[in-house]
């Protein structure tokens, strides 16, 4: 049984990538390191989006999930990077821009040229939200109110070096203000000092803000479109006349380390782009509110370089 | 008065059948030591892909609810908590074991454990409204005060000597610095790669509890003493009720301190225990009784950790805000079935939200039965010949420490504190006062760290942290546990050197 899997497996396989190699991988299931604890949004994804891995016309086996959470990311990339098999049994999660701001800024056993993406599955923008008493009802108001008191207005966001701060270096930079970042040990509980009233603004996901958006006001979206499923009201920073881009767009997708063989990242390339597809998997994401944004290797590819070239100037200055 | 609608949707065979899997899973899952609620909660998430959502959160709402019981089963038998929230439970849990009292202080745990948890869903039920904002106001500052407040429970947690108690709860302050600091990503003391994540709670909580109990249980060798074991005196499940409702005091300051902290969101309910067991002792006629095996001890403590579990959800189902790390893994577990939780939930999932909560109510009732069922089986467990229980208990935390983040750091981490507690404990230190610091530095630091740059862009420091009618209660809490402590201790010097004993 296992072996006319394995060899409808190989078939699919040369049809659709079009490469030939030997073997019948995978024969055992795949592992997926994720560097955020369970239940967070990238645990929560990548869950959804590998829940179909085990149908033929994907993997042919079902994709482990092994949380190493703790350090913003680190320990489980560092893990990943420099411990994890290149066989293309372990794969792991990427957060874009995360581990490429830190692999900059702190001495870590990752960056793009030690890891090899798959593809992308999610894109998650980061937003400006302000409590829903407060007085500021757009970004302008809230820029003329910096600029009157410098370094007065307190904005939370999730961390250091993570796409809400980096979100913020960019508004600062964009609106000529200067504003406090006040970073918090992850998306929720900075969220929640924005609900709370301890902070006056909040950088966070769109994900967290869309489901909040009772008790907030969501100012501005930090992307190159407006989201037109989820906020379609909302304006982005371009609109306003602020020079603010996608750089702080949280990607996340499936990498493998440096030094899997070639047929492999191609069979997982190919495969893994379809399965994201799938129909199940879209309804899920929607459902969660999590938007999707499918992008191939080559793609991503791209984006990684894009980020590191960005992230670098952006980062040399502080 | 809505809740009571949707009890017919909990009464029906198949959600009755989740509800039972769900609480004896709970209570097998809470009882393995490094198997916490959240890891409970986050093991049973995928079982609920494809249940209708309401029986998915049956599951999740059974298994939180008696995992944070099923904790106290090995504090109690093995002085080994299974999560940082029965630390109180082993205290005078495990005394009251030794005494041959084991089955009676499962049954005394599992019944204030019922009573504290229907009172939290109680509070979740009538007063989610009005808390919710409430809850939201706990800034930077205030959580600052409340950590700061559970510092000065340290040094008297361990009755023996309030210098050792401090000396080691100042130990696990330090090691809690240990790894990268979450808000600032500097890294410190991290002179291996093991340390890189700093010390994980549970698998400390496991190492500084279980080694040295393992190395002792093994030290005997092949003489008697390992043939001896505990004996179990039976006992009625009448009689431990009745006991039960005669600590009254106990029960309600459990249940009052357990709920308050519950729903303070970052507060973290692994203090709860411990806050409302030092409450008790304090106000208790039979303090010198505490740590030696007194029953009060133990139905403060769990009346206290499953009250917090009701107001523990409070934020998150008002206000989409998780307030402790089980209600984030809670939170995913609702958004798989879409169900977004917020200032509609009520009206618009009403059926599943109410459904859910009933369901933790009946859970509450159904933990107490399964757990008095279980508890006159579990307590010959004490009945294992040490040389057989030890290696039992070492592979369990082994398995504990590596489950926790798949991480062999953790049980190096896990296995070198372990050893290094064997030693303390042997010059009159003791385990809980280093974990409480572990669990506690972090909350009061990155608290200080946040309220610090909050301060500098508003009024300055002083007027953050110590103006506002809530910080200032807080304070005026703090310096009354000091001062109390601190005569407490002239009292019982002075009452040792009138008796003429050592000084």
């Amino acid at each position: 049984m296992r072996k006319s899997i394995a060899i409808l497996a190989t078939m699919a396989a040369l049809a659709l990538a079009g490469a030939a190699f030997a073997g019948s991988y995978p024969e055992r299931p795949v592992s997926l390191t994720v560097a955020y604890s369970p239940g967070g949004a990238t645990d929560f994804q990548a869950r959804i989006v590998t829940m179909v891995a085990a149908k033929k016309e994907y993997l042919g086996q079902p994709v482990v999930i092994i949380n190493k959470p703790g350090a913003g990311g680190k320990i489980g990339w560092n893990y990943f990077a420099s411990r994890a098999s290149t066989d293309g049994y372990e794969l792991a999660a990427y957060n874009v821009p995360h581990f490429i701001a830190q692999s900059i800024k702190f001495k870590t056993k990752y960056n793009i040229n030690n890891l090899e993406p798959i593809a992308n599955w999610g894109a998650d923008p980061a937003v400006l939200v302000v409590n829903k008493n407060s007085p500021f009802n757009s970004v302008d108001d809230l820029v003329k109110y910096a600029k009157a008191n410098p370094g007065k207005v307190t904005v939370s966001g999730a961390g250091l070096y993570v796409g809400h701060h980096i979100a913020f270096l960019q508004i600062q930079k964009a609106t000529g203000v200067k504003l406090k970042y006040v970073p918090h040990k992850g998306g929720a509980p900075a969220l929640k000092s924005v609900l709370g009233g301890q902070v006056m603004a909040g950088v966070n996901n769109l994900s967290d803000s869309y489901r909040s958006r009772a008790n907030l006001k969501i100012l501005a979206i930090a992307d190159l479109q407006r989201d037109k499923q989820f906020l379609p009201d909302v304006p982005t920073f371009k609109e306003l006349g602020y020079d603010v881009d996608d750089s702080s767009v949280n990607f996340r997708g499936i990498m493998v380390r440096k030094g899997t063989p070639k047929e492999i990242i191609d069979f997982l390339s190919a495969r893994v782009v379809e399965m994201f597809k799938n129909k199940r998997v879209a309804k899920q994401m929607k459902i969660g509110g999590s938007p999707l944004r499918i992008m191939t290797r080559d793609e991503v590819i791209k984006m990684w370089k894009a980020r590191q070239a960005f992230l670098q100037k952006l980062l040399a200055d502080l | 008065m809505e809740f009571l609608q949707y009890f017919s949707a909990v009464l029906t065979p198949a959600s009755l059948l989740f509800l039972g899997i769900g609480t004896i899973g709970g209570l097998i899952l809470g009882a393995t030591p490094g198997l916490s609620p959240t890891m409970a909660v986050a093991l049973l998430i995928p079982f609920t892909f494809r249940m209708d959502p309401a029986q998915g959160l049956i599951l999740l709402g059974a298994a939180y609810t008696s995992s944070v019981a099923g904790g106290a089963v090995s504090a109690i038998l093995l002085k080994i908590p299974g999560a940082p929230a029965n630390i109180a439970t082993a205290l005078d849990g495990y005394e009251m074991a030794k005494k041959g009292q084991a089955a009676k202080a499962l049954q005394m745990c599992f019944v204030s454990s019922a009573i504290g948890g229907v009172i939290g869903i109680l509070v979740l039920i009538f007063l989610t409204p009005l808390l919710a904002a409430w809850a939201l106001g706990f800034g930077p500052s205030h959580l600052f005060w409340i950590a700061i407040l559970g510092v000065t429970i340290i040094g008297t947690l361990d009755a023996r000597s309030v210098v050792k108690g401090l000396l080691s709860g100042a130990m696990g302050l330090w090691i809690a610095t240990i790894g990268y600091d979450s808000i600032q990503g500097v890294e410190r003391f991290t002179f291996t790669e093991h340390l890189d994540g700093g010390v994980n709670v549970i698998a400390a909580l496991i190492g500084l509890f279980a080694i040295p109990q393992i190395i002792e249980m093994l030290e005997g060798g092949r003489t008697r003493k390992t043939i001896e074991v505990l004996a179990v005196e039976r006992h009625s499940i009448w009689a431990s009720t009745r006991e039960v409702f005669s600590k009254l005091r106990a029960l309600g300051i459990g249940s009052v301190v357990g709920t308050i902290i519950g729903l303070i969101p970052g507060a973290g309910g692994q203090i709860a225990g411990i806050v409302s067991y030092d409450q008790t002792r304090k106000f208790s006629p039979n303090r010198d009784r505490f740590g030696k095996g007194e029953s009060e001890g133990v139905v403060a403590a769990e009346s206290a950790n499953n009250a917090m579990v009701g107001p523990s959800l409070v934020p998150l189902l008002t206000l989409s805000v998780p307030g402790s790390p089980t209600a984030a893994v809670l939170l995913g577990g609702l958004l798989i079935h879409g169900i977004f939780p917020g200032p509609d939930l009520f009206s618009k999932h009403a059926a599943v939200a109410w459904t859910f909560i009933d369901s933790m109510l009946i859970g509450q009732i159904l933990m107490m039965v399964f757990g008095l069922y279980i508890a006159r089986l579990a307590a010959r467990v004490v009945l294992i010949p040490p040389a057989i229980l030890a290696p039992a208990i070492l592979v369990l935390a082994v398995f504990g420490s590596f489950a926790v983040q798949h991480s062999l750091s953790d049980v190096f981490v896990m296995l070198t504190l372990g050893l290094g507690m064997y030693f303390l404990e042997k010059v009159g230190f003791s385990a809980a006062p280093m974990v409480l610091g572990i669990i506690l530095g972090p909350i009061a630091e990155s608290n200080y760290v946040q309220g610090r740059i909050i301060a500098e862009a508003g009024d300055g420091i002083f007027a953050y942290f110590f103006t506002g009618g809530l910080n200032i209660a807080l304070i005026a809490l703090c310096l009354a546990s000091v001062a109390y402590s601190v005569a407490m201790e002239v009292r019982q010097r002075r009452l040792a050197r009138i008796e003429g004993g050592a000084p």
